[in-house]
């Protein structure tokens, strides 16, 4: 459904150009859940303004690349075809509920705004459908909760309706930007176990952009693993998380803390800092920072290849020297934490 | 090592809310409500719970920001809310905090070596101040050549690096960390997490933990108290904790978090809680989670539960605490 070509999407700021996405590839099937994993300033957010063409122009600019939804190049679209295919086809949720809904109108009033603009109908009949959409994402007293203001909602509940919007004409894809960072643990759940029963309902394809991996595990059919810009790893959920074979998959997996896990181990940190994307370095851009890092790895800059079906990874070590110097580091680190 | 560095004891935050042309003082916001803790020397209590549950109204109190309604703080065994100007000074070496934003908590005009500095003039405690500060930037993994940048030149763990370095000039014996890690990206979080470990060990110090993330202080806790509503709902011994949390709300909260397995999310039972938090001005009565609980019965909405002893150090504050057997059916 969705297909993006070799995208790059760059900045233009007052220290350089930043090359915020490069080189990325990827396609997403009608109904699935993708995954898209980074720390901040991978690029996954740019990545995901792109696809709606929402990046601030002239700053941005696509030196390469398509992105075909359903066959059709977006990039270079016009603004009113592309104001048509944004909502109708593709919508977006944000991080941050609690300024993406204007706070001067009702909430009943901003849904019918949505489904107007999209659809022609009545304004009973898309009040009608508005009620219904507000039960759809799980708010209680819906009828009577369309003429409160956003101030009178909590997070959690801004979130619902704002997923509300988005799925006001039932897209094919809704793209998710860390839509539940910004909640509680409980809430978070609750939005979570919402998306999925949207989605069984409409059959809406999810892109969900996230730092969190243990939201991807619970959500994600397949994962997408971005650094400094690019794709590093992709494959099926099962893939990335028990058949990790790129050196920072496999490292950030480690550094994070467990809940599941017994034992208070140290946490094994990936060295400094994400690389600066006005100069990135040279070769493979986490090279720095590798602990699997061999001299070559500074020159050669490795392409995204396919190692298994559907299994991704851009690393120039083969799947048996990764497994033999994975296991060499995890010895390492257990005679470490013994002494 | 069990001496009792702090004791919290029965204590409630409460602010006014104002209405009207006279502000007349219509309700109250209960922020903490009848909250007792105690935190040995040397080891480190982990505060969780969601936002607006009262967890940084406590950090406030027990570093004398917030004046407390009732109840009483003790630190070293003396109270120190009818502590004078003078002596709060003095308090003040030794109780140091580490804030969450490491954007705003630090300022931006400052060179970082000013910044850590701050803390050592103002107690006039060493004479030569440059040295000290370089010593403490290598402490805590920064380069003494950085002294004379502006924190605007450093990423969020070294910022965060600079705060600490800042909390523990003094050489303080507490040290309130309130989401110290919650705004940074997982591989500096990491990084964070060791240095503070290192740096109790090395310096002797006792943290008073909070988090929103149940991982992270699994990770760092020696004790563990879950907050909701300004009231401690569980409190208990990490491992006892873990294993087997008896209160419906820390279960919940712990089956919330998603974990990095897509195996174990698919077997896993969830909890998943219905609702908001209600509001602290309006707290429900008798059990304040009574009303998102999945095991609410009649008298919970009537009766307030104490804190009851279920094993050693663990309390809980439920009429219906879960029961090791019904634990192992959900785990398994």
């Amino acid at each position: 459904m969705l297909e993006v070509k070799d995208l790059k999407a760059y900045l233009d700021t007052s220290t350089g150009v930043v090359k915020a996405v490069d080189q990325v590839s990827f396609t997403v099937k009608a109904g699935e859940t993708v995954g898209i994993v980074g720390e901040s300033g991978s690029g996954k957010s740019v990545l995901a303004l792109s696809l709606m063409q929402l990046n601030p122009t002239p700053l941005t600019f696509y030196p390469q690349g398509e992105i075909l939804f359903e066959g059709r190049n977006l990039l270079g679209l016009r603004e009113r075809a592309l104001r048509k295919m944004r909502g109708n086809e593709i919508s977006m949720i944000f991080q941050d509920p609690m300024s993406s809904l204007n706070p001067i109108f009702k909430i009943g009033n901003q849904l019918i705004e949505a489904i107007r603009s999209h659809k022609k109908m009545p304004r009973h009949k898309a009040e009608a459908e508005a009620i219904e959409l507000l039960q759809d994402v799980g708010i209680p007293d819906a009828e009577r909760r369309m003429h409160e203001y956003p101030h009178e909602f909590s997070g959690g509940m801004r979130q619902r309706v704002m997923i509300a919007i988005a799925l006001a004409c039932r897209p094919k894809l809704l793209i998710a930007d860390e839509p539940t960072t910004a909640l509680d643990v409980t809430i978070q759940a609750q939005i979570l176990e919402m998306l999925r029963t949207i989605q069984n309902k409409y059959g809406t394809a999810i892109l969900i952009i996230t730092h969190d991996l243990g939201v991807v595990a619970r959500l994600a059919d397949r994962v997408m693993v971005m650094y400094s810009g690019r794709i590093v790893e992709e494959g099926s959920t099962a893939d990335i998380f028990y058949r990790t074979s790129m050196p920072y998959t496999w490292s950030l997996l480690r550094s994070i803390p467990r809940l599941d896990e017994a034992g208070q181990d140290r946490l094994i940190p990936i060295q400094g800092q994400p690389p600066n994307l006005v100069t990135p370095p040279k070769g493979c851009n986490f090279s720095p920072r590798c602990p699997f890092a061999t001299p070559e790895c500074a020159e050669i800059d490795p392409a995204l290849t396919e190692r298994r079906h559907g299994h991704r990874v851009a690393c120039i070590l083969s799947e048996m020297e990764f497994e033999e110097q994975k296991q060499l580091l995890e010895a390492v680190d257990r005679k470490e934490v013994l002494a | 090592m069990s001496q009792n560095l702090l004791e919290i004891r029965n204590l409630a935050v409460h602010f006014p809310i104002k209405e009207g042309l006279f502000k007349k003082t219509t309700n109250y916001v209960k922020a903490v409500n009848d909250l007792s803790l105690t935190v040995r020397k040397g080891e480190t209590l982990g505060i969780v719970g969601e936002s607006g549950c009262g967890k940084s109204t406590l950090a406030r109190a027990i570093l004398g920001l917030n004046k407390p309604t009732s109840g009483d703080i003790l630190f070293e065994g003396e109270s120190i809310l009818d502590y004078n100007p003078k002596q709060m000074h003095q308090l003040r070496r030794d109780i140091q905090m580490v804030f969450q934003d490491p954007f705003t908590s630090l300022n931006p005009r400052m060179p970082i070596g000013e910044i850590i500095a701050a803390p050592l003039k103002a107690y006039k405690t060493t004479v030569n101040v440059e040295q000290r500060v370089k010593e403490l930037m290598e402490l805590v993994g920064l380069k003494p050549e950085y002294y004379h940048r502006l924190p605007h030149e450093f990423s969020g763990g070294q910022r965060q690096r600079v705060g600490i370095a800042r909390a523990i000039a003094l050489e303080p014996k507490l040290i309130v960390c309130d989401e110290p890690v919650s705004a940074l990206d997982v591989s500096v979080q990491a990084q964070v997490i060791n240095l503070l470990e290192d740096l109790q060990k090395e310096l002797n110090l006792t943290y008073v933990f909070i988090a929103h993330d149940l991982s992270v202080i699994k990770h760092i806790a020696d004790k563990v108290a879950v907050m909701y509503l300004g009231k401690v709902m569980e409190t208990a011994e990490r491992d006892s904790f873990y294993q087997s949390a008896r209160h419906p709300y820390t279960n919940a909260l712990l089956s919330a978090i998603p974990l990095p397995d897509p195996e174990k999310e698919k077997k896993r039972e969830r909890i998943v809680l219905q609702g908001d938090l209600p509001s602290p001005a309006n707290p429900p009565t008798g059990c304040v989670f009574h009303t998102r609980c999945p095991k609410a019965q009649p008298i919970c909405k009537e009766k307030l539960p104490r804190l009851e002893q279920m094993e050693e150090e663990h309390f809980v504050s439920c009429f219906f605490p879960i029961e090791e057997e019904q634990k192992r059916a959900l785990n398994t």
